[in-house]
Protein backbone atom coordinates (compact mmCIF):
# COMPACT_ATOMS: atom_id res chain seq x y z
CA UNK A 1 0.00 0.00 0.00
CA UNK A 2 2.48 2.29 1.23
CA UNK A 3 4.44 1.59 -2.18
CA UNK A 4 1.90 2.28 -4.40
CA UNK A 5 1.14 5.60 -2.52
CA UNK A 6 5.20 6.35 -3.15
CA UNK A 7 4.71 5.04 -6.62
CA UNK A 8 1.99 7.67 -7.40
CA UNK A 9 3.95 10.08 -5.91
CA UNK A 10 6.84 9.76 -7.72
CA UNK A 11 4.69 9.06 -11.13
CA UNK A 12 3.00 12.79 -10.50
CA UNK A 13 6.40 14.67 -10.01
CA UNK A 14 7.31 13.40 -13.40
CA UNK A 15 4.24 14.32 -14.89
CA UNK A 16 4.89 17.94 -13.24
CA UNK A 17 7.86 18.28 -14.73
CA UNK A 18 7.67 17.10 -17.98
CA UNK A 19 5.27 19.87 -19.68
CA UNK A 20 7.80 22.26 -18.44
CA UNK A 21 10.25 20.81 -20.23
CA UNK A 22 7.94 20.31 -23.52
CA UNK A 23 6.99 24.14 -22.67
CA UNK A 24 10.78 25.37 -22.77
CA UNK A 25 11.66 24.00 -25.83
CA UNK A 26 8.72 24.46 -27.87
CA UNK A 27 9.25 28.20 -26.83
CA UNK A 28 12.82 27.91 -27.96
CA UNK A 29 12.25 26.08 -31.06
CA UNK A 30 9.29 28.33 -32.66
CA UNK A 31 11.44 31.82 -31.96
CA UNK A 32 14.58 29.72 -33.12
CA UNK A 33 12.16 28.98 -36.42
CA UNK A 34 11.09 32.65 -35.91
CA UNK A 35 14.46 34.43 -36.16
CA UNK A 36 15.91 32.06 -38.72
CA UNK A 37 12.79 32.84 -41.38
CA UNK A 38 13.79 36.78 -40.79
CA UNK A 39 17.66 35.91 -41.33
CA UNK A 40 17.15 34.03 -44.49
CA UNK A 41 14.84 36.08 -45.88
CA UNK A 42 17.17 39.51 -45.26
CA UNK A 43 19.91 37.48 -46.50
CA UNK A 44 18.13 36.47 -49.54
CA UNK A 45 16.87 39.80 -50.20
CA UNK A 46 20.43 41.42 -50.00
CA UNK A 47 22.05 38.29 -52.49
CA UNK A 48 19.17 38.47 -54.79
CA UNK A 49 19.58 42.40 -55.38
CA UNK A 50 23.22 41.89 -54.96
CA UNK A 51 23.69 39.67 -57.78
CA UNK A 52 21.24 41.32 -60.16
CA UNK A 53 22.60 44.64 -59.67
CA UNK A 54 25.98 43.40 -60.44
CA UNK A 55 25.51 41.75 -63.09
CA UNK A 56 25.11 44.74 -64.89
CA UNK A 57 28.97 45.36 -64.41
CA UNK A 58 29.55 41.77 -64.75
CA UNK A 59 27.75 40.23 -67.51
CA UNK A 60 26.74 43.18 -69.62
CA UNK A 61 29.92 45.18 -69.24
CA UNK A 62 29.05 48.58 -67.99
CA UNK A 63 31.53 50.27 -66.13
CA UNK A 64 30.51 50.80 -62.43
CA UNK A 65 32.19 54.18 -62.20
CA UNK A 66 30.36 55.51 -65.25
CA UNK A 67 27.37 54.51 -63.74
CA UNK A 68 27.97 56.16 -60.33
CA UNK A 69 29.47 59.46 -62.49
CA UNK A 70 27.78 59.57 -65.82
CA UNK A 71 25.34 62.55 -66.17
CA UNK A 72 23.38 60.88 -69.05
CA UNK A 73 20.77 58.83 -69.07
CA UNK A 74 19.24 57.01 -72.17
CA UNK A 75 19.06 53.22 -71.74
CA UNK A 76 16.83 52.43 -75.15
CA UNK A 77 19.10 53.63 -77.72
CA UNK A 78 21.30 51.61 -79.68
CA UNK A 79 24.08 52.61 -77.90
CA UNK A 80 22.91 53.23 -74.27
CA UNK A 81 24.38 55.27 -71.68
CA UNK A 82 23.90 54.62 -68.14
CA UNK A 83 24.72 57.64 -66.29
CA UNK A 84 23.35 57.65 -62.74
CA UNK A 85 24.41 60.22 -61.13
CA UNK A 86 21.61 63.04 -61.69
CA UNK A 87 19.08 60.03 -59.77
CA UNK A 88 21.48 59.85 -57.03
CA UNK A 89 22.16 63.20 -56.76
CA UNK A 90 18.04 63.82 -57.09
CA UNK A 91 17.33 61.57 -53.97
CA UNK A 92 20.20 62.97 -51.45
CA UNK A 93 19.47 66.69 -52.44
CA UNK A 94 15.54 65.54 -51.71
CA UNK A 95 15.94 63.87 -48.47
CA UNK A 96 18.17 66.06 -47.15
CA UNK A 97 16.38 69.36 -47.66
CA UNK A 98 13.82 67.62 -46.49
CA UNK A 99 15.40 66.86 -43.45
CA UNK A 100 16.73 70.58 -43.37
CA UNK A 101 12.75 71.10 -43.46
CA UNK A 102 11.51 68.75 -41.07
CA UNK A 103 14.72 69.06 -38.58
CA UNK A 104 14.01 72.15 -36.56
CA UNK A 105 9.91 71.74 -37.17
CA UNK A 106 9.89 68.38 -35.10
CA UNK A 107 12.24 69.62 -32.39
CA UNK A 108 10.21 72.63 -31.94
CA UNK A 109 7.06 70.82 -31.58
CA UNK A 110 8.77 68.26 -29.26
CA UNK A 111 10.06 71.10 -26.97
CA UNK A 112 5.81 72.64 -27.19
CA UNK A 113 4.77 68.88 -26.12
CA UNK A 114 7.63 68.56 -23.52
CA UNK A 115 8.48 71.65 -22.05
CA UNK A 116 5.60 74.33 -22.71
CA UNK A 117 2.18 72.35 -22.96
CA UNK A 118 3.17 69.16 -21.72
CA UNK A 119 -0.89 67.88 -20.97
CA UNK A 120 -2.29 69.24 -24.05
CA UNK A 121 0.54 68.20 -25.72
CA UNK A 122 0.62 64.33 -25.35
CA UNK A 123 -3.01 63.74 -25.06
CA UNK A 124 -3.46 66.01 -27.94
CA UNK A 125 -0.88 67.09 -30.09
CA UNK A 126 1.52 63.87 -29.82
CA UNK A 127 -1.57 61.31 -30.96
CA UNK A 128 -2.12 63.90 -33.99
CA UNK A 129 1.49 63.90 -35.41
CA UNK A 130 1.67 60.37 -34.99
CA UNK A 131 -1.42 60.27 -37.32
CA UNK A 132 1.04 61.95 -40.14
CA UNK A 133 2.93 58.81 -40.08
CA UNK A 134 0.04 56.29 -40.85
CA UNK A 135 -1.35 58.47 -44.00
CA UNK A 136 -0.57 56.60 -47.29
CA UNK A 137 2.39 57.98 -49.49
CA UNK A 138 -0.11 58.07 -52.24
CA UNK A 139 -2.12 60.16 -50.94
CA UNK A 140 0.77 62.90 -49.56
CA UNK A 141 2.46 62.44 -53.42
CA UNK A 142 -1.68 64.00 -54.59
CA UNK A 143 -2.00 66.58 -52.25
CA UNK A 144 1.61 67.68 -53.11
CA UNK A 145 0.19 67.55 -57.16
CA UNK A 146 -2.34 69.71 -56.44
CA UNK A 147 -1.32 72.25 -53.46
CA UNK A 148 2.02 72.26 -53.72
CA UNK A 149 3.53 72.35 -57.12
CA UNK A 150 0.27 75.19 -58.20
CA UNK A 151 1.32 76.84 -55.64
CA UNK A 152 5.08 76.86 -56.70
CA UNK A 153 4.27 77.19 -60.28
CA UNK A 154 2.91 81.05 -59.31
CA UNK A 155 5.69 81.79 -56.81
CA UNK A 156 8.74 80.98 -59.22
CA UNK A 157 9.78 80.73 -62.09
CA UNK A 158 8.90 76.80 -63.70
CA UNK A 159 6.58 74.18 -63.50
CA UNK A 160 6.69 74.19 -60.01
CA UNK A 161 7.53 70.61 -60.06
CA UNK A 162 11.11 69.12 -59.01
CA UNK A 163 13.24 68.93 -56.21
CA UNK A 164 11.63 71.46 -53.67
CA UNK A 165 8.07 70.09 -54.22
CA UNK A 166 9.11 66.59 -53.93
CA UNK A 167 11.67 68.02 -50.18
CA UNK A 168 8.50 69.70 -48.85
CA UNK A 169 6.21 66.39 -49.10
CA UNK A 170 8.88 64.56 -47.86
CA UNK A 171 9.56 67.10 -45.05
CA UNK A 172 5.82 66.27 -44.09
CA UNK A 173 6.52 62.78 -44.42
CA UNK A 174 9.18 62.23 -42.18
CA UNK A 175 8.36 64.77 -39.60
CA UNK A 176 6.16 62.26 -37.09
CA UNK A 177 9.85 60.16 -37.13
CA UNK A 178 11.90 63.20 -35.78
CA UNK A 179 9.18 64.71 -33.65
CA UNK A 180 8.53 61.70 -31.61
CA UNK A 181 12.36 60.83 -31.39
CA UNK A 182 12.81 64.02 -30.21
CA UNK A 183 10.01 64.22 -27.77
CA UNK A 184 11.11 60.83 -26.13
CA UNK A 185 14.60 62.40 -25.63
CA UNK A 186 13.62 65.29 -24.18
CA UNK A 187 11.40 63.76 -21.86
CA UNK A 188 13.71 60.76 -20.61
CA UNK A 189 16.41 64.05 -19.97
CA UNK A 190 17.68 63.65 -16.53
CA UNK A 191 14.76 66.17 -14.46
CA UNK A 192 18.35 67.76 -12.36
CA UNK A 193 19.69 69.10 -15.58
CA UNK A 194 17.27 71.92 -15.98
CA UNK A 195 16.77 72.38 -12.75
CA UNK A 196 20.54 73.08 -12.69
CA UNK A 197 20.75 75.51 -15.55
CA UNK A 198 17.40 77.64 -13.83
CA UNK A 199 19.19 77.89 -10.57
CA UNK A 200 22.37 79.40 -12.52
CA UNK A 201 20.24 81.84 -13.46
CA UNK A 202 19.64 81.04 -17.05
CA UNK A 203 15.80 81.73 -19.31
CA UNK A 204 13.68 78.86 -20.20
CA UNK A 205 14.88 79.66 -23.93
CA UNK A 206 18.84 79.86 -22.61
CA UNK A 207 17.89 76.39 -20.87
CA UNK A 208 16.36 74.83 -23.78
CA UNK A 209 19.37 76.22 -26.33
CA UNK A 210 22.30 75.74 -24.19
CA UNK A 211 21.37 72.78 -22.34
CA UNK A 212 19.04 70.74 -23.50
CA UNK A 213 19.60 70.42 -26.71
CA UNK A 214 23.22 69.70 -26.83
CA UNK A 215 22.75 67.10 -24.37
CA UNK A 216 19.95 65.59 -26.78
CA UNK A 217 21.52 65.72 -29.68
CA UNK A 218 22.95 62.24 -30.38
CA UNK A 219 19.52 61.16 -30.38
CA UNK A 220 17.80 64.44 -32.13
CA UNK A 221 21.03 63.03 -34.78
CA UNK A 222 19.19 59.33 -35.12
CA UNK A 223 15.55 61.31 -35.38
CA UNK A 224 16.76 63.19 -38.36
CA UNK A 225 18.97 60.50 -39.83
CA UNK A 226 15.87 58.42 -39.63
CA UNK A 227 13.92 60.55 -41.25
CA UNK A 228 16.30 60.99 -44.03
CA UNK A 229 16.64 57.43 -44.70
CA UNK A 230 12.69 57.14 -44.84
CA UNK A 231 12.91 59.69 -47.22
CA UNK A 232 15.76 58.10 -49.74
CA UNK A 233 13.62 55.35 -50.08
CA UNK A 234 9.89 56.79 -50.77
CA UNK A 235 9.17 56.40 -54.04
CA UNK A 236 5.65 57.24 -55.16
CA UNK A 237 5.20 60.38 -53.18
CA UNK A 238 8.55 61.85 -54.80
CA UNK A 239 7.21 60.48 -58.08
CA UNK A 240 4.17 61.89 -58.49
CA UNK A 241 5.69 65.73 -57.81
CA UNK A 242 8.97 65.70 -58.78
CA UNK A 243 9.09 65.68 -62.50
CA UNK A 244 10.72 62.42 -63.48
CA UNK A 245 13.69 63.95 -65.77
CA UNK A 246 16.81 62.36 -65.66
CA UNK A 247 19.17 65.09 -65.42
CA UNK A 248 20.93 67.22 -62.85
CA UNK A 249 18.68 70.29 -62.44
CA UNK A 250 19.41 73.87 -62.36
CA UNK A 251 17.21 75.47 -59.60
CA UNK A 252 15.34 73.44 -56.92
CA UNK A 253 11.64 74.25 -59.18
CA UNK A 254 13.34 72.36 -62.41
CA UNK A 255 12.22 68.37 -63.41
CA UNK A 256 14.58 66.06 -61.91
CA UNK A 257 14.28 62.33 -61.01
CA UNK A 258 15.69 60.04 -57.82
CA UNK A 259 16.80 56.94 -57.71
CA UNK A 260 13.37 55.56 -56.88
CA UNK A 261 11.41 57.19 -59.07
CA UNK A 262 13.57 56.02 -61.93
CA UNK A 263 13.12 52.22 -61.04
CA UNK A 264 9.31 52.47 -60.59
CA UNK A 265 9.10 54.25 -63.59
CA UNK A 266 10.71 52.02 -66.01
CA UNK A 267 10.76 48.63 -64.00
CA UNK A 268 7.60 47.66 -66.35
CA UNK A 269 9.16 48.51 -69.74
CA UNK A 270 12.29 46.52 -69.53
CA UNK A 271 12.63 42.63 -70.28
CA UNK A 272 14.05 40.33 -67.37
CA UNK A 273 17.78 39.84 -67.73
CA UNK A 274 17.97 42.79 -70.07
CA UNK A 275 20.71 45.39 -69.58
CA UNK A 276 17.97 48.04 -69.14
CA UNK A 277 16.66 45.96 -66.35
CA UNK A 278 19.67 44.90 -64.75
CA UNK A 279 20.75 48.44 -64.40
CA UNK A 280 17.57 49.25 -62.39
CA UNK A 281 18.85 46.24 -59.98
CA UNK A 282 21.91 48.69 -59.58
CA UNK A 283 20.02 51.50 -58.70
CA UNK A 284 18.00 48.97 -56.46
CA UNK A 285 21.69 47.77 -54.62
CA UNK A 286 22.47 51.69 -54.29
CA UNK A 287 19.97 52.30 -52.83
CA UNK A 288 20.04 49.12 -50.44
CA UNK A 289 24.04 50.25 -49.76
CA UNK A 290 23.00 53.59 -48.39
CA UNK A 291 20.34 52.02 -46.55
CA UNK A 292 22.81 49.94 -45.06
CA UNK A 293 25.02 53.28 -44.03
CA UNK A 294 22.13 55.51 -42.73
CA UNK A 295 21.58 52.25 -40.13
CA UNK A 296 25.29 51.72 -39.31
CA UNK A 297 25.39 56.15 -38.82
CA UNK A 298 22.38 55.51 -36.65
CA UNK A 299 24.05 52.61 -34.45
CA UNK A 300 26.96 54.70 -34.24
CA UNK A 301 24.83 58.15 -32.76
CA UNK A 302 23.05 55.65 -30.12
CA UNK A 303 26.71 54.36 -29.01
CA UNK A 304 27.55 57.67 -28.27
CA UNK A 305 24.35 58.56 -26.40
CA UNK A 306 25.68 57.00 -24.05
CA UNK A 307 27.60 59.22 -22.40
CA UNK B 1 24.24 90.99 12.88
CA UNK B 2 23.15 91.52 9.37
CA UNK B 3 20.62 89.16 7.75
CA UNK B 4 21.31 87.64 4.73
CA UNK B 5 18.36 86.65 3.91
CA UNK B 6 14.82 86.47 6.17
CA UNK B 7 11.52 84.83 5.21
CA UNK B 8 8.51 86.26 6.88
CA UNK B 9 5.25 84.30 7.59
CA UNK B 10 5.80 82.12 4.17
CA UNK B 11 3.60 79.33 3.06
CA UNK B 12 3.71 77.11 0.33
CA UNK B 13 0.68 75.42 -1.50
CA UNK B 14 1.11 72.40 -3.84
CA UNK B 15 -2.28 72.39 -5.30
CA UNK B 16 -4.92 72.19 -2.37
CA UNK B 17 -1.69 70.86 -0.15
CA UNK B 18 -0.63 73.48 2.40
CA UNK B 19 3.20 72.05 2.32
CA UNK B 20 4.72 74.92 4.46
CA UNK B 21 2.83 76.67 7.20
CA UNK B 22 3.69 80.37 8.27
CA UNK B 23 7.43 79.95 8.50
CA UNK B 24 9.81 82.93 9.81
CA UNK B 25 13.62 82.42 9.67
CA UNK B 26 16.25 85.01 9.46
CA UNK B 27 19.11 83.58 7.48
CA UNK B 28 22.99 85.38 9.30
CA UNK B 29 25.75 86.15 7.05
CA UNK B 30 29.04 84.19 6.91
CA UNK B 31 27.02 81.29 8.83
CA UNK B 32 25.91 77.94 7.57
CA UNK B 33 21.94 77.58 8.52
CA UNK B 34 21.20 73.45 8.51
CA UNK B 35 17.48 72.75 8.41
CA UNK B 36 16.50 69.26 9.66
CA UNK B 37 13.21 66.91 9.98
CA UNK B 38 11.62 64.15 8.85
CA UNK B 39 11.10 63.43 5.16
CA UNK B 40 8.07 65.21 3.82
CA UNK B 41 8.66 68.07 6.48
CA UNK B 42 8.46 70.91 4.25
CA UNK B 43 12.39 71.79 4.53
CA UNK B 44 13.21 71.62 0.66
CA UNK B 45 10.04 72.95 -0.21
CA UNK B 46 11.00 75.78 1.85
CA UNK B 47 14.48 76.21 0.65
CA UNK B 48 13.31 76.33 -3.22
CA UNK B 49 11.11 79.14 -2.55
CA UNK B 50 13.88 80.93 -1.40
CA UNK B 51 15.23 81.44 -5.03
CA UNK B 52 12.06 80.79 -6.96
CA UNK B 53 12.52 77.11 -8.19
CA UNK B 54 9.35 76.87 -7.09
CA UNK B 55 7.42 78.86 -10.16
CA UNK B 56 8.86 75.78 -12.22
CA UNK B 57 6.17 73.50 -10.71
CA UNK B 58 2.27 74.87 -12.37
CA UNK B 59 0.27 73.75 -9.08
CA UNK B 60 2.63 75.79 -6.61
CA UNK B 61 1.98 78.65 -4.75
CA UNK B 62 3.91 80.81 -2.31
CA UNK B 63 3.21 83.77 0.01
CA UNK B 64 4.41 85.92 2.12
CA UNK B 65 7.36 87.87 2.05
CA UNK B 66 11.79 87.10 1.39
CA UNK B 67 13.18 89.81 1.88
CA UNK B 68 17.19 90.29 0.65
CA UNK B 69 18.43 93.39 2.06
CA UNK B 70 15.03 95.61 1.01
CA UNK B 71 14.10 93.47 -1.49
CA UNK B 72 11.21 91.11 -1.67
CA UNK B 73 11.96 88.02 -3.18
CA UNK B 74 8.64 86.98 -3.60
CA UNK B 75 7.14 89.47 -5.72
CA UNK B 76 5.74 89.29 -8.77
CA UNK B 77 8.12 91.99 -10.27
CA UNK B 78 11.55 90.60 -9.10
CA UNK B 79 13.58 89.60 -11.84
CA UNK B 80 14.12 85.86 -11.32
CA UNK B 81 17.27 85.61 -13.61
CA UNK B 82 18.92 88.56 -11.50
CA UNK B 83 17.80 86.95 -8.27
CA UNK B 84 19.51 83.57 -8.94
CA UNK B 85 22.72 85.03 -9.41
CA UNK B 86 22.35 86.11 -6.16
CA UNK B 87 21.25 82.72 -4.44
CA UNK B 88 23.19 79.70 -5.99
CA UNK B 89 21.56 76.21 -5.84
CA UNK B 90 23.20 72.72 -5.22
CA UNK B 91 21.23 69.62 -5.47
CA UNK B 92 20.91 66.64 -4.10
CA UNK B 93 22.07 64.65 -7.49
CA UNK B 94 25.06 66.10 -9.02
CA UNK B 95 23.53 67.53 -12.52
CA UNK B 96 26.70 68.79 -14.44
CA UNK B 97 25.89 68.91 -17.87
CA UNK B 98 27.23 67.12 -20.64
CA UNK B 99 29.94 69.38 -21.55
CA UNK B 100 33.29 69.73 -20.38
CA UNK B 101 34.25 70.85 -16.87
CA UNK B 102 35.66 74.63 -18.34
CA UNK B 103 32.57 74.75 -20.16
CA UNK B 104 30.02 73.89 -16.96
CA UNK B 105 31.93 76.58 -14.76
CA UNK B 106 31.89 79.26 -17.68
CA UNK B 107 28.38 78.29 -18.38
CA UNK B 108 26.44 80.51 -16.02
CA UNK B 109 29.01 83.74 -16.40
CA UNK B 110 28.92 83.95 -20.21
CA UNK B 111 24.74 84.26 -19.66
CA UNK B 112 25.67 87.28 -17.43
CA UNK B 113 27.83 88.96 -19.28
CA UNK B 114 30.97 87.68 -19.58
CA UNK B 115 32.68 87.14 -22.64
CA UNK B 116 36.54 87.66 -22.53
CA UNK B 117 38.47 84.03 -22.12
CA UNK B 118 41.32 85.61 -19.88
CA UNK B 119 38.33 86.58 -17.25
CA UNK B 120 36.59 83.33 -18.28
CA UNK B 121 40.15 81.40 -17.44
CA UNK B 122 40.55 83.29 -14.50
CA UNK B 123 37.32 82.46 -12.75
CA UNK B 124 37.42 79.24 -13.71
CA UNK B 125 40.48 78.67 -11.83
CA UNK B 126 39.11 80.58 -8.90
CA UNK B 127 35.95 78.97 -8.83
CA UNK B 128 37.65 75.51 -8.84
CA UNK B 129 40.26 76.41 -6.03
CA UNK B 130 37.25 77.77 -3.94
CA UNK B 131 35.51 74.41 -4.31
CA UNK B 132 38.80 72.14 -3.54
CA UNK B 133 38.69 70.85 -7.25
CA UNK B 134 41.38 72.50 -9.14
CA UNK B 135 44.18 70.57 -8.25
CA UNK B 136 42.51 67.15 -9.60
CA UNK B 137 41.12 68.82 -12.61
CA UNK B 138 43.58 71.39 -13.72
CA UNK B 139 45.06 69.19 -16.77
CA UNK B 140 41.28 68.10 -17.78
CA UNK B 141 39.39 71.03 -17.88
CA UNK B 142 38.40 70.61 -21.67
CA UNK B 143 37.62 67.05 -20.60
CA UNK B 144 33.88 65.81 -20.18
CA UNK B 145 32.72 66.72 -16.70
CA UNK B 146 31.44 63.08 -16.60
CA UNK B 147 34.76 61.60 -16.13
CA UNK B 148 35.11 62.81 -12.54
CA UNK B 149 33.71 60.59 -9.49
CA UNK B 150 30.10 61.71 -8.15
CA UNK B 151 32.03 63.83 -5.21
CA UNK B 152 34.05 65.19 -7.94
CA UNK B 153 30.41 66.31 -9.65
CA UNK B 154 29.30 67.37 -6.50
CA UNK B 155 31.97 70.13 -5.87
CA UNK B 156 32.00 71.11 -9.69
CA UNK B 157 28.31 71.97 -9.47
CA UNK B 158 29.30 73.94 -5.98
CA UNK B 159 31.98 75.63 -8.00
CA UNK B 160 29.44 76.44 -10.75
CA UNK B 161 27.16 78.32 -7.90
CA UNK B 162 30.44 80.14 -6.77
CA UNK B 163 31.17 81.18 -10.25
CA UNK B 164 28.55 83.85 -10.34
CA UNK B 165 29.70 85.26 -7.37
CA UNK B 166 26.51 84.71 -5.40
CA UNK B 167 25.36 86.06 -1.63
CA UNK B 168 23.98 83.17 -0.23
CA UNK B 169 24.40 79.33 -1.77
CA UNK B 170 21.40 77.14 -0.83
CA UNK B 171 22.00 72.98 -1.11
CA UNK B 172 19.35 70.47 -0.68
CA UNK B 173 20.85 67.54 0.35
CA UNK B 174 23.99 67.62 -1.24
CA UNK B 175 26.09 65.22 -0.15
CA UNK B 176 22.90 62.16 0.30
CA UNK B 177 23.87 60.53 -3.14
CA UNK B 178 27.64 60.56 -1.83
CA UNK B 179 30.04 57.87 -0.71
CA UNK B 180 31.57 58.67 3.26
CA UNK B 181 34.70 60.18 2.06
CA UNK B 182 33.00 62.12 -0.36
CA UNK B 183 30.43 63.54 1.92
CA UNK B 184 33.54 64.60 4.50
CA UNK B 185 35.16 66.69 1.78
CA UNK B 186 32.07 68.40 0.86
CA UNK B 187 31.69 69.18 4.72
CA UNK B 188 35.37 70.21 4.45
CA UNK B 189 34.31 72.38 1.80
CA UNK B 190 30.98 73.98 3.63
CA UNK B 191 33.02 74.82 6.01
CA UNK B 192 35.43 76.63 3.79
CA UNK B 193 32.84 78.54 2.06
CA UNK B 194 31.12 79.92 4.98
CA UNK B 195 33.71 82.31 4.97
CA UNK B 196 32.18 84.30 2.22
CA UNK B 197 28.62 82.66 1.44
CA UNK B 198 25.41 82.33 3.47
CA UNK B 199 24.97 78.86 3.35
CA UNK B 200 21.32 77.11 3.73
CA UNK B 201 21.43 73.61 3.96
CA UNK B 202 19.04 70.65 3.77
CA UNK B 203 19.85 67.72 5.45
CA UNK B 204 18.80 64.13 6.48
CA UNK B 205 21.92 63.70 8.18
CA UNK B 206 21.68 64.91 11.85
CA UNK B 207 25.25 64.52 12.58
CA UNK B 208 26.16 66.82 9.64
CA UNK B 209 23.52 68.78 10.69
CA UNK B 210 25.50 69.52 13.71
CA UNK B 211 29.21 69.03 12.33
CA UNK B 212 29.46 72.05 10.38
CA UNK B 213 25.79 74.88 10.93
CA UNK B 214 26.08 77.18 13.47
CA UNK B 215 22.19 77.73 13.85
CA UNK B 216 19.55 74.63 13.14
CA UNK B 217 15.93 74.68 12.19
CA UNK B 218 13.95 71.94 12.98
CA UNK B 219 10.98 71.21 10.35
CA UNK B 220 7.95 69.26 11.45
CA UNK B 221 4.74 69.07 9.07
CA UNK B 222 5.43 72.08 7.29
CA UNK B 223 6.00 74.21 10.49
CA UNK B 224 9.40 75.52 12.05
CA UNK B 225 9.16 73.60 15.87
CA UNK B 226 12.40 75.24 16.63
CA UNK B 227 15.26 77.52 15.39
CA UNK B 228 18.53 78.25 17.60
CA UNK B 229 21.94 77.87 18.02
CA UNK B 230 23.20 74.47 16.79
CA UNK B 231 24.75 73.85 19.79
CA UNK B 232 22.16 74.38 21.89
CA UNK B 233 19.16 73.14 19.78
CA UNK B 234 21.02 69.61 20.18
CA UNK B 235 22.52 69.56 23.56
CA UNK B 236 19.42 71.15 25.04
CA UNK B 237 16.03 71.50 23.01
CA UNK B 238 13.49 73.73 24.08
CA UNK B 239 10.54 71.90 22.31
CA UNK B 240 9.76 67.97 23.70
CA UNK B 241 9.03 66.66 19.63
CA UNK B 242 12.87 68.45 18.83
CA UNK B 243 14.32 66.39 21.77
CA UNK B 244 12.48 63.07 20.55
CA UNK B 245 13.63 63.70 16.69
CA UNK B 246 16.97 64.59 17.54
CA UNK B 247 17.23 61.12 20.30
CA UNK B 248 15.84 59.30 17.41
CA UNK B 249 12.61 58.55 18.58
CA UNK B 250 10.91 59.43 15.36
CA UNK B 251 12.16 60.57 11.68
Amino acid sequence: MERSVNMERSYNKRQEAKPHIAEEWVGKIYTLICIAFLVITIFSMVYFVASKGLSTFIVNGVNAFDLLTGLKWNPDIDVPSFGALPFIFGSFSTSILAAIIAAPLGFCAAVFIVELAPKFGRTFLQPVIELLAGIPSVVYGFVGLSVIVPLFRDLFPGQGIGIAAGALVLSVMILPTITTIATDALSELPAGLKEGSYALGATRWQTIYRVVLPTTMPQQMTGIVLGIARAFGEALAVQMVIGNAPHIPHSLFESTSTLTSAITLSMGNTAMGSVQNNVLWSLALILMLMTFVFVFVIRFLEGRKKL
Amino acid sequence: MQHALSAKKLNVYYGEKHAVHDVSLDFAEKQVTALIGPSGCGKSTFLRSLNRMNDLIPSCRVTGDIMMKEHNINDRETDVVALRKKIGMVFQRPNPFHKSIYENIAFGPRYHGMKKKADLDNLVEQSLRKAALWDETKDRLHKSAFALSGGQQQRLCIARSVALRPDIILMDEPSSALDPISTSRIEELITELKEEFCIVIVTHNMHQAARISDKTAFFLSGRVVEYDETDKLFLDPSQKETSDYISGRFG
